[in-house]
């Protein structure tokens, strides 16, 4: 029996305001432990939350990015539980009356070859069944010593959660959302998507089912995938593992498990019996929140082109290729870089093939933010006409971006400083052929005699005039015509 | 309306409360009557009122809400202050993952 997969992802994304959700304490990542804390964040008795108006700006702003419906008003809600990492004894989430629901996104979605290659790129559809607001716990450690170590500088910093419909039917579809979800959050400016430092979290819901049949399988839920190895990685063992258990006539359990990423598998992390009854209530503290049409139209109006609307765009005016498009658009000032390289050059495809090829893999080997790299969008405009024109080889291009990524040189100068550049001007090469034609009349003679072999010794010639800067097709196609 | 032992004993356990069996036994009975009255509430018509959620009139909206401006936190010392236990500045607790 075939089997496929049903997934649902839960993700939770810090925002990047500058105070916590319920007060004045920096959000800042990082610092002397504890020390971004203050009674509302601690849980001290007898303080009341105050919301930050950035944080609601920004969810809404997600919110309308995924095509959610807002709701004119959202009720926060108390989840209880008792964890060293929540003061309070409570996390302040919203619960029966979120912040938005029922969106959809569009993405281009692939499938993964037996190589591991991305191929078929298609467009689909997934839905976002809701987006509230919440506040992060703190940070607990366990791995050193006996004990367990709380750190509560994260505690009350603000985080949206988004949950996603069961839409995805593959480790890959849910990889592509998270990619692109990330990307849009980071478009938005809302996020920095860094999923080392935890400010981007993943949990999955997974269930099989046989192929064809209507009916939802047992979901099991994978916590803590942080990476997007993880998440591929967990899912793809997750599936397998339930695929077996009903193949072999067990049963699956609802359970939560937690990825191991050394043993590369996921394990019990609790059974449906021992799952958390939260006791969510209406958050006293706090009344509803209202965000009016005026006020989501107001947020609206913020919102830049978006990540799948600027690769479309790029596609369809510069001709280049989806894949290409994909790593173009991963941030907004990448796609910028290229749209100004790309106006100033007849050769947009060129341009996309050296910026997703060379210039990514240099850049991702120094680590350093776009606007230190030396090359700059002229330059590398200017490197591509270059090789268009003739003037430098391909591989001799390669030598020279790796010699302006050091010095910054536009790449005619560094071409020429390294005599590599090439002579294809016509009439200035077609002069040097001939009077070597007319200072070497016995080979040519041979030559026409049909030792065409001979070839080469002209081209000799003629690069020893050049210093080898001769281009080397041209040169060989002069030669055969003046030689006859 | 009847609520066993077994569900007290389950909410004083979410709350991590600990009770005597007789303490339980006094809850049966409060938390019975306590339901009694929301079932009393329950045969009122309220399909055409909109739930309230906060006894506040006014809504949390663009214009009360907080401005994303940061204010001066605890000094480490002072937020761990009322710590029974603290070590590199961090509170320490008993582990609780195994």
């Amino acid at each position: 029996m075939e089997f496929e997969p049903i997934i649902g992802l839960e993700v939770h994304a810090q925002l990047l305001t500058r105070s916590k959700i319920f007060c004045g304490c920096s959000t800042e990542f990082g610092g002397e432990p504890n020390a971004r804390t203050c009674p509302v964040c601690l849980g001290l008795p007898g303080v009341l939350p105050a919301l930050n108006r950035e944080a609601v700006s920004m969810a809404v702003k997600v919110a309308l990015a995924l095509n959610c419906r807002i709701n004119r008003v959202s009720v926060f809600a108390r989840k209880n539980y008792f964890y060293p990492d929540l003061p309070k004894g409570y996390q302040i989430s919203q619960y029966d009356l979120p912040l938005a629901e029922d969106g959809e996104v569009e993405l281009l979605s692939g499938e993964r070859s037996k190589a591991g290659n991305i191929v078929n790129y298609r467009k689909k559809k997934f839905g976002i069944i809701r987006l509230h607001l919440e506040e992060d716990a703190g940070k607990s450690i366990h791995d050193t010593g006996e004990d367990t170590y709380v750190n509560l500088n994260r505690s009350g910093v603000p985080l949206i959660e988004i949950v996603s419909q069961p839409d995805f039917r593959s480790s890959q579809e849910a990889y592509d959302f998270l990619f692109s979800l990330r990307r849009l959050l980071i478009y938005l400016e809302v996020n920095d998507g860094n999923m080392e430092e935890g400010s981007l979290r993943c949990d999955a819901n997974v269930s099989v089912r046989p192929k064809g049949s209507e009916k939802f399988g047992t979901k099991t839920e994978i916590k803590n995938l942080n990476s997007f190895r993880f998440l591929q990685k967990a899912l793809d063992y997750e599936i397998q593992r339930q695929i077996e258990d009903l193949r072999a006539g067990r049963t699956v359990f609802q359970e939560t498990r937690l990825w191991d990423p050394e043993r590369e598998q996921t394990f019990v992390m609790r059974t449906k019996e021992e799952a958390h009854d939260y006791r969510y209530f209406p958050e006293p503290d706090l009344p509803p929140l209202e965000v009016s049409g005026a006020w989501s139209e107001e947020i609206r109006a913020t919102i830049v082109e978006l990540p799948e609307a600027k690769r479309e765009r790029l596609c369809a005016t510069f001709g280049i290729s989806d894949a290409d498009a994909l790593l173009i658009c991963a941030s907004r000032e990448l796609a910028d870089y290229y749209e100004t390289a790309a106006r100033e050059n007849r050769n947009p495809v060129a341009i996309a093939r050296w910026l997703t090829g060379d210039f990514l893999a240099f850049w991702k080997r120094d680590a350093i933010p776009l606007s230190a790299v030396r090359v700059r969008p002229g330059h590398l405009a200017e490197m591509v006409a270059l090789i268009d024109s003739g003037e430098i080889s391909g591989k001799i291009a390669k030598q020279i971006f790796e010699e302006i990524w050091t010095s910054g040189e536009a790449p005619a100068v560094a071409a020429q400083r390294l005599g590599v550049r090439q002579i294809s001007d016509r009439t200035a090469l077609e002069q040097i052929v001939q009077s070597v034609i007319a200072n070497n009349q016995k080979q040519v003679a041979e030559y026409q005699g049909g030792r065409t072999k001979l070839l080469g010794f002209f081209v000799g010639e003629v690069m020893k005039q050049t210093k080898g800067q001769a281009n080397p097709q041209i040169l060989n196609e002069l030669l055969k015509k003046n030689l006859g | 309306m009847a609520v066993t032992i077994e569900e007290v004993r389950h909410i004083a356990n979410l709350a991590n409360l600990e009770f005597s069996e007789e303490e339980l036994r006094t809850f049966i009975v409060q938390f019975s009557n306590i339901l009694d009255h929301i079932e009393q509430l329950r045969q009122v018509n309220t399909e055409t009122i909109e739930p309230t959620y906060h006894a506040v009139v006014t809504e949390i909206n663009s214009e009360n809400s907080r401005r994303d401006n940061t204010r001066a936190s605890f000094p480490q010392q002072v937020a761990l202050m009322n710590a029974p236990d603290v070590e590199q500045g961090q509170f320490r607790v008993p582990k609780v993952i195994k």
